[in-house]
């Protein structure tokens, strides 16, 4: 059995990697990739310590997480589909209209 | 006889008649426009009729009085009420009839006015003031009637207040008045304080069983014949009246006839009762009385004005009757207060019907109307001659009967003033009737006058009826009716009447021929004497310069004292009003510092400090969604730390 540490170190990149990636992107889809990115990170801590504990609970709020993650990304595309679609851009720091 | 009784309990009614009058065409306003006298005239009509019933109940031997409670305090009450005595039913006649008339007469005199209604108004509540007076069966009653009768005078002598010298007249007429009304305030006041009651027979009652003390009762007296002389113009107060013809010509008859000066003479007949109690004041009524009648009629002589010298004429035939009173004889004045009513108005009618028709007051400027205009000379003629107190017109009887009266009180200095008055009444009455309608017109206007409709002449053809036979009624052949319905004994001796009438007669003749001798046949030139006394001729055509007198010393003296209270008041008060201003200002300007710096300091301050935090807080949310990310890893690497190290 693949020892408890490894799978949290994949994990840890992975979240790591997702969230320089939403930090340094600008595009929006890609961001939304990257924190879809991070979530996953955390599903895999969740399964991983609901194995090594002989539990279902963690694989169960995964799950859950997974199914909100999905919504989630579907609701966020559909927004900035709806931005490109108005103004052809889809630069996050330059969707500002409703900035102060 | 009940009906009679029900007329006679509605006597009180009399005056309510003008005074809807007087509501209606008030209270329309310009909606009335000409058709005031619509509502006027058959009021008083009403008023007339009801008067000429109550008159006919009160012959038959009814009184009349009715009184409420009108304010009551714990410890007195004053009570007004209405009384019909014979007097005041012959008053009533009179005043009603005179006013109908005059009324009447306006319809052509007044045609085309502009105030034409307002006028018809003023003269509906001048009537119904008169016929209150005379109703009211107390002081109080009296005097608020009084007053009112002041207010109508005013009003209507200012009719015409836009022309020069007009509201001054008026003015005049108020305050000169008003003078005399303090001295019926204050007799007001002395005899309730002594009385409880301004109940006139109560009072009589009280006199005559001695319960007033003498001092009171010369105050009292004084105080009134001070309002009566205000009233009706007695010498020092006789100023008012002849600029009072500022008005239009009918409101003077109305007013010299049977309204405003009739007042006095009425408040001092009806007082007689108090007067006989103290003869020191009665005296001094009758030397009032002679010397207005002998002073008025002397200025007769030198007017020229056709109203004016009617003006004198009244003023001098009021001292007539004030003289006969003041010697305690009560039914000659009335009398000739009745029969100068008649003539008088007719005569004023009749100047008014002239100057309608010449267009000028002067009688300098007209001559030769006696054929242009016979109707209007024929009565102006019957009333000279009963001013004049030729035999058998209205005023030979009543002079008469006032000479007669004086002469047997024994005062013969009076007497020979009175008939020195006779002689000038019949004397300048006699040259205003020549120069007026004999020789020829001396202006155009006199050239192209025509007689006045016969809304105006008829009036005049009534009152010449009245000057004419009025007088029968007090007179020895009818049985004196008048003096048995007033029901005052009054039989002199006969050989005293007879000298007297005799005296009497030759004066008011030995006037007229006079007259006539010098202007119509011009045997003597009246310049000749003018220039030979110079003096004389001004001092008569200043009236005694009474007036340039009472200007000076009391217009004068007003104006100082009102210009003295002026300063005082911009200086000291108003100094003393914009002190206390200023200190307010003052205070609230520092208060308002305060609460600029401090108060709104603190508010500004607060909302400033509120907005600069903003302005840091919102830096922070720059838009940069990067920002925003690390923002919130910040925050969870902080909270993580955190619980590191406090767990």
């Amino acid at each position: 059995m693949i020892p408890l540490s490894w799978v949290l170190a994949l994990a840890g990149l992975l979240f790591g990697i997702g969230l320089l990636g939403a930090l340094l992107s600008t595009n929006a889809v890609r961001m939304l990739i990257c924190i879809e990115l991070m979530l996953n990170a955390v599903n895999i801590n969740l399964v991983a310590f609901s194995r090594y504990q002989g539990q279902a609970h963690g694989e169960i709020v995964a799950l859950f997480a997974m199914a909100i993650g999905a919504a989630e990304a579907a609701v966020g595309l559909a927004i900035f589909v709806a931005v490109a679609r108005n103004s052809k851009v889809i630069d996050i720091d330059k969707i500002n209209l409703l900035k102060w | 006889m009940v009906g009679g009784e029900v007329v006679l309990s509605l006597a009180w009614l009399i005056p309510v008649f003008p005074v809807l009058a007087w509501l209606i065409i008030g209270l329309s306003g310009r909606k009335m426009q000409n058709r005031g006298s619509g509502i006027a005239i058959p009021a008083v009509l009403i008023s007339f009729l009801f008067s000429l019933a109550v008159l006919v109940q009160v012959a038959q031997g009814q009184s009349y009085h009715t009184s409420f409670t009108w304010l009551e305090w714990p410890g007195f009450q004053i009570t007004f009420g209405f009384q019909v005595d014979p007097l005041a039913a012959m008053m009533l006649v009179v005043v009603t009839l005179v006013s109908l008339l005059v009324q009447i007469y306006s319809l052509g005199y007044m045609q085309g006015d502009s105030h034409y209604s307002r006028y018809y108004a003023n003269l509906s509540l001048f009537t119904a003031a008169m016929l209150t007076l005379l109703l009211a069966d107390n002081y109080l009653l009296l005097l608020i009637a009084w007053e009112l009768v002041g207010l109508c005078s005013y009003l209507l002598i200012g009719h015409y207040f836009r022309n020069p010298g007009v509201p001054q007249a008026a003015n005049k007429a108020f305050l000169t008045t008003r003078v005399g009304d303090f001295g019926f305030m204050i007799a007001l006041m002395a005899i309730f304080n002594a009385t409880g009651t301004f109940n006139f027979q109560e009072i009589f009652a009280l006199a005559q069983t001695g319960a007033i003390s003498q001092g009171t009762l010369v105050l009292v007296t004084a105080g009134l014949f001070l309002g009566a002389a205000g009233k009706s113009a007695q010498f020092p107060f006789q100023v008012w009246l002849p600029d009072a013809m500022a008005g239009p010509t009918p409101v003077s008859a109305l007013i010299h006839a049977a309204t405003m000066v009739a007042a006095g003479v009425y408040l001092i007949a009806r007082s007689l009762p108090l007067y006989l109690v103290v003869p020191q004041v009665m005296q001094v009524v009758a030397w009032v009385g002679g010397i207005t009648a002998l002073l008025a009629a002397a200025v007769g002589l030198v007017v020229n004005d056709i109203k004016k010298v009617l003006a004198y004429s009244t003023i001098s035939q009021l001292g007539y009757m004030m003289l006969g009173l003041g010697v305690g004889a009560f039914f000659p004045g009335v009398f000739h207060l009745m029969t100068h009513a008649f003539f008088k108005a007719l005569l004023f009618l009749g100047a008014g019907s002239v100057i309608h028709a010449v267009h000028t007051q002067d009688m300098r400027e007209m001559g030769g109307l006696g054929r242009r205009m016979p109707y209007t000379t024929l009565a102006f003629l019957a009333g000279s001659l009963a001013l004049a107190g030729v035999f058998p017109f209205a005023g030979f009887y009543s002079k008469d009967s006032i000479l007669a009266a004086v002469y047997a009180s024994g005062n013969s200095v009076l007497f020979w003033m009175g008939v020195v008055a006779a002689i000038l009444t019949a004397f300048y009455i006699t040259r205003a009737v020549v120069l007026t309608f004999w020789h020829q017109p001396r202006s155009q206007g006199a050239e192209q006058a025509q007689e006045s409709s016969p809304v105006m002449t008829v009036p005049l053809l009534i009152l010449s009826g009245f000057a004419l036979a009025a007088g029968w009624l007090g007179a020895d052949f009818s049985g004196n009716i008048l003096g048995g319905f007033l029901g005052t004994e009054f039989h002199l001796p006969r050989a005293i009447h007879h000298y007297v009438t005799r005296i009497a007669t030759v004066a008011a003749l030995g006037g007229i021929v006079l007259a006539i001798f010098t202007y119509l046949f011009r045997w003597f030139q009246p310049s000749v004497l003018t220039q030979r006394f110079p003096q004389c001729y001004q001092l008569l055509q200043q009236a005694y310069y009474f007036d340039r007198f009472y200007n000076r010393v009391f217009v004068t003296g007003t104006i100082r004292v009102a210009e003295f209270v002026a300063w005082f008041d911009q200086t000291v008060i108003d100094g003393l009003v914009n002190a206390v201003g200023r200190l307010g200002k003052n205070l609230a300007l520092l208060i308002a510092k305060i609460d600029i710096l401090l108060i709104d300091g603190f508010v500004v301050g607060f909302g400033h400090s509120v907005g600069r935090a903003g302005d840091r807080v919102r830096r922070w949310q720059n838009g940069l969604t990067a920002n925003y990310l690390l923002s919130l890893v910040w925050a969870v690497l902080i909270s993580i730390l955190t619980f590191k190290l406090l767990g």
